[in-house]
């Protein structure tokens, strides 16, 4: 029996201002409505232009669950098309990524389309004479998404025809984006280093929620971070600090530290930790660098850039982007209870070679799944996943810091310890799961 | 020393029973002081730098593991992991006595268990050993796996 297709008010009591249903990370039918509903009407990452560089260049994805490619069109735009043949249902493209040439070409029956989707050529086509085939969908092609967009290189899409632009969804979050692409002492980013893969037996929001949950690094990861920075100390006086500790040491700040660095929240579920400070600003510099920022950008301007070193910024629903270290985390949903945890790196095109050493180094102690980080946080992810179906009790609570007088309010600052950038998260959940029921 | 085909193989298998039976600090007192374990994330993998690994850890980042591994708080460690190396025959890739190194590559498959769940993984490693204070120690450990590039759950030991 369906407790919550085509019951929205049933939905909207999983959400009250300080605590969350336990149904909305354990529920396999929500899982399914949050596909078609949440993951249609919002903005969601596809991918970056640089993996497509060439006409032909394609890479395949998912969009919540829904297979797509990411094509780069012979009028050099990028389009983004269901990954589905019309005629048998085929996943057409079947390489993580490649070049097609002109043209998509199916494997099973040689139907071929352009690079827009369009059909282009069936073999044997006079076998759909006076069969009324140009009134069925098949002779369409494959399906284009409707709305992409290319924000400096970042490409996004929704798959609803209808609802928010991209600018409205986003609105002033895109200041994070633009801060790590200004980063690059040319303006410009790259896929670079290799894409860590890895499987969680949890449901997608835990690591959504986990972005900017500033209460748990000195707790969790005592045992990572915490013996780090304990085998460093007894190390000899005068050995030069390493750079994996200086990656590592800062988790280990205390709450004030956390609660002093501040969280700012926008509109739609973005937001982001470390305001005024954070766990990335006290990097070693990189010889060369500045210089070269200095000589793009003027001095000003390259303080300023480089002086925002945010934390962690969630593009709601499903990626965390950190601009001082150049990484991004694309959390694919597969099932209720499992998600893939994608951690990419950028190269920040015409900068110091040890800039990507440094990001590729990060991405490998914290994201991978021989990260000893990572097995802090994905003990703590599987046993919520498992404690959650408990009858004892039914609710989860993101009351830290509430006020009653937040509602509303656009673009606050606050103290980094508060949980109202996850509050805001299940507002635009709600928001984006219900408006199109 | 004198270094047999029989010392460099007897080598291998005894490292990896160092580390089934959860010898870690005799396991890293086998590597040199500059040695490295590196688990590649792609195929043929030749930058460890600029391209990122799985894993690519000095005597110090493996020092941090093994302590974590026995830490009161490690709470992904509770209950523990369990590993299980079987190894065929070792070939000897190279050896040179005059230089006192000798490359050595093993087929495996690993195990790792912790609670109900049973993990196996399919791979190569290879050993760059050297001679040095009497003993041979490890210089890199490289461990291939043959789907490097798959999503995995947790990998908590050392294959």
């Amino acid at each position: 029996m369906s407790r919550y297709r085509g019951n929205p008010d049933a939905i909207r009591a999983l959400i009250r201002d300080t605590e969350v249903h336990k149904d909305t990370y354990i529920d396999q039918e929500l899982f399914e409505l949050e596909m078609e509903h949440l993951f249609a009407n919002t903005w969601v990452f596809v991918g970056h232009a640089s993996q497509v560089p060439n006409k032909g260049d394609y890479v395949t994805t998912t969009v919540g669950t829904e297979p797509v490619v990411m094509v780069r069109h012979s009028d050099n735009s990028v389009r983004v098309l269901y990954n589905r043949c019309p005629h048998k249902g085929v996943k057409v493209a079947g390489e993580v990524c490649g070049n097609t040439g002109k043209f998509f070409r199916c494997p099973y029956h040689a139907w071929t389309f352009k690079t827009d989707g369009s059909l282009l050529a069936i073999p044997l086509k006079k076998g759909y004479e006076d069969t009324g085939f140009e009134s069925c969908e098949a002779s369409q092609g494959m399906a284009p998404v409707p709305n992409v967009k290319v924000y400096r290189d970042f490409v996004f899409c929704r798959l609803n025809p209808g609802g928010p632009s991209f600018e409205d969804f986003f609105g002033e979050s895109l200041s994070t984006l633009d801060n790590m692409v200004d980063r690059s002492p040319e303006g410009r980013l790259e896929v670079a280093g290799g894409v860590l893969r890895y499987m969680h037996n949890c449901n997608w929001k835990m690591l959504v929620d986990n972005q900017t949950d500033t209460c748990h690094p000195m707790v969790a990861h005592e045992s990572s971070a915490g013996t780090a920075v304990r085998v460093w100390n007894e190390a000899p006086e005068g050995t030069p600090k390493p750079m994996a500790v200086e990656l590592f040491a800062p988790f280990m700040s205390p709450y004030e530290f956390f609660e002093n660095m501040g969280i700012r929240v926008w509109e739609n579920g973005h937001g982001h930790t470390g305001v005024s400070d954070s766990i990335h600003a006290a990097y070693s510099e990189v010889p060369g660098y500045w210089a070269q920022m200095v000589a793009a950008y003027g001095e000003d301007r390259a303080k300023e850039i480089l002086g925002d070193t945010r934390h962690n910024t969630v593009y709601f629903p499903n990626i965390m982007v950190k601009g001082p270290i150049q990484t991004l985390r694309l959390f694919k949903p597969i099932a209720a209870d499992k998600t893939l945890v994608e951690s990419w790196t950028f190269r920040l095109v015409g900068a110091p070679d040890l800039l990507l050493e440094r990001t590729t180094m990060y991405n490998r102690l914290i994201n991978a799944p021989t990260s000893v980080v990572g097995h802090d946080d994905l003990e703590m992810y599987e046993r919520a996943q498992d404690g959650l179906h408990s009858r004892g009790r039914d609710w989860i609570n993101i009351a830290r810091l509430f006020s009653p007088t937040e509602h509303g309010q656009k673009n606050i600052t606050t103290n980094g310890t508060n949980e109202l950038q996850m509050r805001s998260q299940m507002r635009a959940w709600l928001q984006f799961m219900t408006e199109s029921m | 020393m004198t270094i047999t085909a029989q010392t460099l193989i007897d080598f291998v298998y005894a490292e990896a029973r160092l580390l089934d039976e959860q010898h870690f600090d005799d396991w890293l007192a086998l590597f040199t002081d500059d040695g490295y374990y590196w688990m590649p994330l792609s195929h043929d993998q030749q930058d460890a730098r600029l391209q990122t690994s799985l894993m690519y850890e000095d005597t110090l980042l493996l020092r941090v593991r093994i302590e974590r591994l026995a830490g009161q708080r490690t709470f992904s460690q509770q209950p523990k992991s369990r590993s299980h190396h079987l190894l065929q025959a070792p070939s000897i890739e190279s050896s040179n006595a005059d230089a006192g190194e000798h490359v050595v590559r093993t087929a495996f498959i690993y195990t790792e268990t912790r609670l109900d769940r049973q993990t196996q993984y399919s791979g190569w490693t290879t050993h760059h050993l050297v001679e040095a204070e009497g003993a041979l120690k490890i210089r890199l450990k490289r461990v291939d796996l043959v789907n490097c590039d798959a999503a995995f759950g947790n990998i908590q030991l050392f294959m």
